[in-house]
């Protein structure tokens, strides 16, 4: 059964099968950055534009179904595309159109890989997403998901030649790989012993609810391990540094949501029933996995680990809207439960904008200035304000203020926690509401982390003389960067439109739906009879008009003489660009605050040092307390188990037939 | 029915903007007889605006347009916010547009632009200030949402004017939960307006302030924005308080024109005694170090989680 090219599933797949080919075609001029940057790229970019288009156009279709034979005798690959596949492919083609166009721009002169090899990577990476986001099968996925992982990997590590950079690839890699044993192993339990490991038969399977809970579970932590999820979020803020600015947009902005992708699957399609337990275990992991990432954002002092961390908290107020989502399910309150999920695909949607921007934000200073330590930034937006003026949209939707798009997944959520009262579990009840608060707390110190970015980088003096140097993007960097800010203007102002999409990915999912709207198209109100409603666009327009309103006003009544003088320095004439706030002092008050989730070492200068100096090192406690003594008793093992290391054939021989004797045992 | 909607909004959306510096001078006058100072003009804040909108604007070489724009956006969302709160009416056209939640976003859209706004100029009065006005706001944000969601659990719905209509129309009913969550208000007021204990605005020292330091590089036309906008802020929270907690007296669903002209004097009076109150609870305490603020904030929280928790408990 192979689809037809017409049909939807087919042109997807032609055109990540294009994605492949362009990959390949740069292998036959590597070195010329004109053919690969100029050509290769924006036709990436073009068939991440028609994915979009094609998934946007079939998200209310039916599922469809494909058998390839290819791979293994016996083994063909099965393939679907129902909405959520559609919704995620969305993400996927419009995010990455942006990123590619910017990337078209960004690979310059080639340092490390090669610009024709990173082409190939980077596209079988894009490939590689669209087939996880299609597979109906558990190898299939697994393949895809492992040549995701793989392909990001060498992409992490183009600059290979830096040990440091290694490090974090190789640490990117052992992660990645825990948590495909975990979901293999997931994927193991589904099959429900019929040995069928179609994503058919997994929701066919009948489990019982023990089996479930372990499958449930394993899912969580595998899925969780890519999404970044407490105590899995280690290698996050180690390999987004040292990507190229493109792909760390990528991996953030995309990447993470397959994990959101594969959580929703497994749980609402391939499991189908949902116990309330597993949601308050997804809610607790989520929220704290949000509060740890913001408050790690908060206090670091390079703009990509920054960006990584605050990938981390956003990741767990999605993972929150995902438990919240099994609660309010497992309770039979499917209104309430089509709000949390959409709110969760509202959410992966808004991410990958407003992420991806900012990062290929980040990228453009990097280019410019060489620098990625916030402490020798500064000033950039009258040197570079393309960048700077649509980087602030990134930052202002990231920090969730209304009219731009973070603030309607976070009020969709909030929406849904704000009627958990009613669910059956008392304690959960209690919990929930609380849950709410930490949201908010998360949100607003997602505010105080964007200012501290957008200010520190942006804003202010120049740190460094060299910054007098930096100059703006490219065209075609300014167009991805355009691109990127137009999705979170637009995700942001019709609300309306995107939820109406969304409820049918819902619908096909999870079986849950909102009541109909009874509201007029400018107006979100997702519970009717609730009396809560947003309108984005009203709210814009309002804006605009008094800020219009007042500025006339202001020049018609009085007059627009404006002076330029010298900054007000309070009589201290000496004031300079060292005594702005650097990144450490900004996030001083959080490291007060917060005090018990760091590692904090802190070198303070003493009154009589010649050279005064104030070092503050920051670390993560959990790579402390978890990881460091993980090693140890790794090796500890491997040592006990050295003794079957003789390093004599004779004894393997042995040991290859004892395990063939008791391998025939079992069988007979 | 729909012209009352829009005679309610306009009438509304005036008073706030004229009404805003008379508050505040009423607060300072009350705040000077308490101390026993001979009190200014209560027309002294409009004399002041209108003063800095006739000079010439000053703005430091390092100021881009993000700064020119900030004092603009800032009176901006505090005048739409007026808008939405149902300070004299429950029926307000604007309202549907934003819920409490969206208030809460536009309040933190002002205090975002201003805090990069005084970045901008890159001085380190202007980071300091910025820097503390977003501690100050990542804590006072979740208490304020916190109170909103026990008034909004109460009334299930979050948006203001019905939370307001259920709360002004029912049998008078007794809410322990919504007294926690006033104290919690109150703490958030005093914070998020720069008032004593968190904040001195009659001081510019250096070690203590918080809001004149973001404010620092404005001058004129800007200046008086900001001004205003303060102003605004201090009146729409003082609205917030009472369409939360005393919400008798506005005109409600059912009322016509009489009804909304009943509701200035009442506004007027609980605008009086909140102003004398708020001066009463200046002067009887004393400004807190900057590093105590949190634990200030951090007591508003808990009480609003405690209202929270009351509610759940007692359902009431």
């Amino acid at each position: 059964m192979t689809p037809a090219l017409h049909s939807p599933l087919g042109a997807c797949l032609t055109l990540l099968a294009l994605w492949g080919l362009i990959g390949l075609a740069g292998l036959l001029r590597p070195r010329s950055l004109r053919f690969v940057g100029r050509t290769l790229f924006p036709l990436g970019a073009l068939c991440g534009a028609a994915l979009a288009a094609l998934a946007l156009a079939s998200l209310g279709a039916p599922a469809q179904r494909a058998v390839l034979p290819i791979g293994l005798p016996d083994l063909p690959v099965h393939l679907r595309l129902d909405a959520l596949s559609g919704v995620f492919l969305f993400l996927l083609g419009s995010a990455s159109a942006g990123i590619s166009v910017f990337a078209a721009g960004y690979f310059r002169r080639g340092h490390g890989t090669s610009a024709g090899l990173l082409c190939l990577q980077y596209h079988l990476f894009l490939a590689s997403m669209g087939l996880v986001l299609l597979a109906d099968d558990a190898y299939s996925f697994m393949v895809a998901w492992e040549t995701m992982a793989l392909s990001s990997y060498f992409l992490v590590t183009t600059q290979h030649a830096l040990p440091e950079i290694r490090r974090a690839g190789f640490l990117y890699l052992v992660i990645a790989h825990i948590g495909a044993i975990a979901i293999l192993l997931a994927f193991g339990v589904m099959q429900g012993g019929s040995w069928q490991f179609t994503f058919d038969a997994m929701r066919g399977a009948r489990l019982s609810p023990q089996w479930a809970a372990v499958a449930f579970l394993l899912a969580l932590f595998g899925f969780g391990a890519k999404a970044g999820l407490v105590p899995m979020h280690v290698w996050l803020p180690e390999a987004h540094p040292a990507a190229p600015s493109p792909v760390s947009a990528l991996m953030s902005g995309v990447m993470l949501k397959t994990a959101v992708y594969g959580a929703l699957r497994v749980t609402f399609d391939l499991l189908g029933e949902t116990q309330w337990w597993w949601g308050v275990v997804a809610v607790s992991v989520g929220l704290f996995t949000a509060l740890y990432g913001v408050v790690f954002a908060a206090t670091q002092t390079d703009m990509k680990r920054l960006l990584a961390y605050s990938s981390i908290e956003n990741l767990g107020i999605i993972f929150t809207g995902f438990g919240l989502a099994i609660v309010f399910r497992a309770a039979g309150m499917a209104g309430l439960s089509a709000l949390a999920l959409i709110a969760v695909l509202y959410h992966c949607l808004n991410h990958a904008f407003m992420k991806s921007l900012l990062f290929v934000g980040t990228g453009a200073v990097l280019h410019s200035t060489g620098e990625r330590n916030l402490g020798r930034l500064g000033g950039l937006i009258h040197r570079m304000p393309w960048v700077a003026w649509l980087t602030l949209i990134g930052a202002l939707a990231l920090a969730g203020l209304p009219p731009l798009n973070g603030f309607v997944s976070e009020w969709l959520l909030l929406q849904a926690f704000l009627f958990a009262h009613q669910v059956p579990q008392t304690f959960v009840n209690m919990l929930l509401p609380m849950g709410a608060a930490l949201v908010v707390l998360a949100a607003a110190l997602a505010a105080y982390v964007m200012v501290k970015f957008y200010g520190v980088v942006f804003l202010g003096q120049p740190r460094e003389a060299g910054l007098a140097r930096a100059h703006d993007a490219g065209v075609l960097e300014r167009l991805g960067l355009v691109w990127l800010a137009l999705g979170c203007v637009a995700l942001g102002l019709f609300p309306t439109q995107v939820v109406t999409a969304l409820r049918r990915v819902v619908k096909q999912l999870a079986a849950v739906d909102l009541p109909d709207p009874t509201a007029p198209w400018w107006l979100l109100e997702p519970l009717p009879g609730r009396q809560a409603s947003y309108s984005a666009l009203v709210f814009f327009v309002a804006m605009s008009a008094v800020v219009l309103f007042t500025i006339v006003g202001v020049r018609l009544f009085y007059h627009r003489r404006v002076r330029r003088s010298a900054a007000w320095d309070c009589g201290f004439a000496r004031l300079d660009a060292r005594m702005q706030d650097t990144a450490e002092g900004f996030g001083q008050p959080i490291r007060h605050i917060f005090a018990p989730f760091f590692a904090l070492r802190r070198e303070l200068p003493s009154p009589f040092d010649r050279a005064p100096r104030y070092r503050v090192v920051i670390t993560d406690r959990i790579w402390q307390r978890l990881y460091e003594p993980l090693g140890p008793l790794v090796q500890r093992g491997a040592d006990a188990l050295a003794w079957l290391q003789q390093g004599r054939i004779a004894t393997y021989l042995l040991y290859s037939f004892v395990t063939l004797v008791a391998l025939l045992a079992v069988v007979l | 029915m729909r012209a009352i909607g829009i005679l309610t909004q306009l009438v509304e959306l005036l008073a706030a903007l004229a009404a805003a510096p008379l508050f505040v001078g009423w607060v300072n006058q009350c705040r000077a007889w308490l101390q026993n100072r001979t009190a200014p003009s209560i027309w002294l804040p409009y004399r002041g605006i209108r003063k800095l909108f006739y000079k010439d604007a000053v703005i430091a070489d390092n100021a881009s347009s993000l700064f020119r724009l900030t004092p603009y956006i800032v009176f901006g969302a505090m005048v739409v916010a007026a808008g939405i709160i149902p300070s004299m009416g429950t029926r307000l056209p604007l309202s549907p547009a934003a819920d409490a939640i969206a208030l809460v976003g536009l309040l933190a859209t002002a205090r975002v632009f201003m805090s990069l706004a005084a970045m901008d100029v890159g001085t380190a009065f202007g980071t300091l200030g910025a820097r503390r006005e977003m501690m100050v706001g990542f804590l006072a944000e979740p208490a304020l949402l916190m109170v909103i969601f026990v008034a909004s659990l109460i009334s299930s719905t979050t948006a203001l004017p019905a939370i307001t209509q259920h709360l002004a129309t029912q049998t008078l009913g007794l809410y322990p939960s919504l007294a926690f969550t006033a104290v919690a208000f109150t703490m958030v007021l005093l914070a998020e307006n720069a008032r004593i204990p968190v904040d001195n605005p009659a001081t510019h020292l250096e070690l203590t302030m918080i809001h004149e330091a973001t404010l620092l590089e404005y001058s004129a036309r800007h200046l008086a924005l900001m001004e205003w906008a303060a102003a605004l802020k201090l009146f729409n929270y003082a609205c917030i308080g009472f369409a939360l907690f005393i919400p008798w007296g506005v005109s409600t669903a059912q009322g016509g024109p009489a009804a909304l002209l009943a509701s200035i004097p009442v506004l007027a009076v609980k605008l009086a005694a909140a102003g004398a109150l708020l001066a009463l609870l200046e002067t009887v305490s004393a400004k807190l170090r900057v590093f105590r603020a949190p634990e200030f904030l951090g007591t508003a929280f808990l009480f609003a989680v405690l209202g929270l928790l009351v509610h759940l408990l007692l359902g009431a």
